[in-house]
């Protein structure tokens, strides 16, 4: 047999080394490469570039949100060595990101699981971030070669996934939760692997919500061509076409439901998510109505008309925000719909006939 | 502000007698639902809980029971489109999680 090993890159760059995971030498977060005993590691930087901001304003305006990702395996933040702590996360590259900024001065490894581009709360829940991957991932990176201490540090949003008894176990490594966020990760790595109550409880703020509403906007606005292109149609022959005054309406009616209710979400009376949505889809369509002096009887038909589409609308749209909020459980979700999903079809079509009613 | 679900619907089961007082379940829940106290687990809020199933999945003692799933209406409504369970699959571009 040939000692020459085939090699993909080009001759100069080639690598003297293979390297346990795959990367693009291209990528600017990538600044060097560590030898391990079990091959080389890319080193990664902990500031993000403009690139990075990018690609994350991308993906919460969901262009490309599915394949934001990079290759599982493991990687080295400063100049690690085998007592370095050992930090798991999800190869979501937004995900991914988020951690490494927060490293900025230590010397630790990163253990990068395969959640299919997927962060680590969801892919915990979904089992990809889960205990047969990280096992693999241990044994696949050949870990206990390269630190001599037997110790994972998990994202807590990772447990739902993980059965830490079992990864000890499979492969002797103890499991420790860290913190929910990644910017109390050094406090957590500093105080000897402790995280306080603050930093083991998830929360909600406003900001947090701000920033998922884009992806929900998106997704409404897109299926809100098809309700476009329908009202063109019946324009052909109506007697009352579809006009600026309807767009308005409508329009207000989905961003209630997709943006305001999200973001004033705990201040709105009651617990329901449709209730909400309905509730603030209702005042934002008085106040149209008001607004349009449709509250006459040439419009009344109209009026109660959307008075009944409407904030069903926000309501359905308010409703499925449940799947992006951190606190609402699946018996809870279900026995919400189970009230809700029939009001807002009935409301939503006695609504629709009366529209049309007026306008054919 | 505090964020509060419905109340009396989490499934959220704990064995006392089962339970050996590791503080696992308490380390792991996002929402602070357990304290220990004298070697024993016990349930502080369980409208707090959100059914993601850490407690259980981590308890060695096989303690704990919780139903879990997605608490996402898109989700549950694809389940019931398709048939199928309701899966926090958001591959089609769904605006969920």
């Amino acid at each position: 047999m040939s000692n020459e090993k085939s090699c993909c890159c080009s001759a100069d760059s080639c690598c003297s080394m293979e390297s346990i995971t795959p990367y693009d030498k291209n990528d600017e977060w990538v600044t060097g490469e560590i030898h391990t005993p079990k091959g080389g590691v890319p080193v990664v930087s902990t500031n993000l570039h403009f690139k990075d901001t990018l690609g994350a304003w991308k993906v919460r305006w969901g262009i490309g949100r599915m394949d934001y990702k990079i290759s599982p395996g493991l990687y080295a933040i400063g100049k690690p060595d085998h007592t370095s702590p050992v930090l798991v996360s999800a190869n979501y590259k937004l995900t991914f990101d988020a951690l490494r900024k927060e490293l900025s001065g230590l010397d630790c490894w990163i253990l990068i699981l395969d959640t299919k581009g997927i962060n680590v709360w969801c892919a915990a829940g979904k089992g990809t971030f889960g205990t047969d991957e990280l096992v693999g991932r241990i044994l696949k990176t050949g870990l206990s070669g390269i630190v001599s201490h037997r110790k994972l540090v998990l994202p807590q949003l990772g447990a739902p996934g993980v059965s830490a008894y079992e990864v000890t176990k499979q492969t002797g490594f103890s499991v420790v939760y860290g913190p929910v966020r990644a910017k109390d990760i050094k406090a957590f790595l500093n105080s000897g692997f402790k995280a306080t109550e603050e930093m083991r409880t998830v929360k909600f703020t406003m900001w947090d919500r701000l920033v998922l509403t884009p992806v929900e906007l998106v997704t409404a606005a897109k299926s809100s061509l098809m309700v476009f292109g329908v009202l063109f149609l019946i324009n052909l022959f109506a007697t009352r076409s579809f006009g600026l005054a309807d767009f308005i309406a409508y329009t207000g009616a989905v961003v209630t439901g997709t943006v305001i209710t999200p973001l004033l979400l705990p201040v709105i009376p009651g617990r329901a998510f449709a209730w909400k949505g309905w509730l603030l889809g209702l005042l934002w369509t008085l106040g149209f109505i008001w607004f349009s002096g449709w509250f006459v009887p040439g419009f009344l038909l109209l009026a109660i008309g959307y008075l009944l589409v409407l904030p069903s609308l926000s309501a359905f749209l308010a409703m499925n925000f449940t799947g992006s909020s951190t606190y609402t459980s699946f018996s809870g979700v279900i026995k919400e719909m189970k009230i809700a999903v029939p009001l807002i079809a009935l409301s939503s079509a006695a609504g629709i006939v009366l529209v049309l009613i007026k306008s054919l | 502000m505090k964020h509060r679900y419905l109340k009396n619907v989490a499934t959220l089961r704990l064995s006392v007698e089962k339970c050996i007082g590791c503080g696992r379940c308490a380390e792991v829940c996002p929402h602070r639902v357990f304290s220990v106290n004298e070697k024993k687990a016990q349930i502080e809020d369980k409208d707090r809980c959100m059914e993601c199933g850490a407690c259980a999945k981590n308890c060695p003692a096989n303690a704990i029971t919780v139903d879990t799933g997605v608490g996402c209406a898109a989700a549950v409504i694809m389940g019931w489109l398709t048939g199928s369970e309701p899966s926090c699959d958001c591959s089609q571009g769904e605006g969920c999680c």
